[in-house]
């Protein structure tokens, strides 16, 4: 599987702003399935050791998807994702916000834009995440760094073995 | 986390990295680094001073050049700001290339 996919991650600061681009070895509806079925959608959303649960997901404009990310010790992360534009196979944008368990959501948010297109086999998705306030966005990072990282260089060094055998 | 806003707008051009990528490698005159692009001299001087002014290079009067180094830690600040995004997303979508896999073996 290894091909040269590309992966690609920007940081505006100035504007707010992250840009993933990412290649797959997929055709272009399964990556959508991937990305609209909760049940698939929760087997890669949260990155090991965290785990997703998708409590609701309405998938339609004006739906949402309410869903947390569960650690190992069990607490839940809580957010909600509000779709406001479906392009079936091309587009998807929703508002995305924390909350707690009762759905009560944070003052501030982020807006994001996938968009998904195919080429010989090829499925790129370009995600494009504007945060309301920089405020967030460095607490979001903070969040990550000590939430993720940890974990994350474990499961780095766990993949790179993995692939040298 | 006091990082200049300019910074990251700075390596959002495709061209300003491949700069630091260079001057990565060993310390330049501007002459030099303007050798390795189409951009005219201009071009790439503006570069270089947008460069200088986030931090991201050091400029050092040699004779009549000015030769630009890499500012490695302000570098390494920006990597740490950036590199729990990239973690985050290739996990993420490591996870998600297994999971395709599955689906395309299920379709099959």
């Amino acid at each position: 599987m290894s091909q040269n996919l590309m992966f690609d991650v920007t940081v505006d600061k100035a504007a707010q702003t992250v840009l993933i681009t990412r290649q797959f070895a997929a055709e272009l509806a399964l990556v959508w399935e991937a990305f609209t079925t909760p049940d698939v959608l929760d087997q890669w959303w949260a990155p090991k050791p965290f785990q997703a649960r998708s409590k609701v997901m309405e998938f339609r404009v004006g739906g949402r998807r309410f869903y947390a990310m569960v650690s190992p010790d069990g607490s839940e992360r809580w957010a909600i994702q509000r779709y406001t534009e479906i392009v079936p196979m091309e587009r998807i944008k929703f508002f995305n916000v924390f909350a707690d368990a009762d759905e009560n959501p944070d003052a501030t948010g982020s807006n994001w834009d996938l968009t998904f297109s195919e080429q010989d086999g090829i499925t790129t998705v370009r995600i494009l995440v504007h945060n309301e306030s920089l405020a967030r966005m460095e607490h979001l990072l903070e969040g990550f760094k000590l939430g993720f990282t940890a974990a994350l260089d474990s499961l780095d060094d766990l993949l790179r073995r993995q692939s040298d055998r | 986390m006091n990082l200049r806003r300019d910074v990251f707008q700075a390596i959002a051009d495709p061209t300003r990295r491949a700069i630091l990528t260079l001057v990565a490698a060993d310390a330049m005159t501007a002459g030099q680094i303007a050798e390795h692009f189409d951009s005219a001299r201009p071009t790439v001087s503006k570069h270089l001073q947008i460069l200088a002014e986030c931090e991201l290079l050091t400029a050092t009067p040699t004779g009549r050049e000015i030769r630009y180094s890499l500012h490695v830690d302000k570098m390494q600040e920006i990597d740490s700001w950036l590199s729990p995004f990239r973690s985050l997303w290739q996990t993420r979508f490591q996870q998600l290339d297994d999971v395709l896999s599955t689906m395309k073996r299920r379709g099959k």
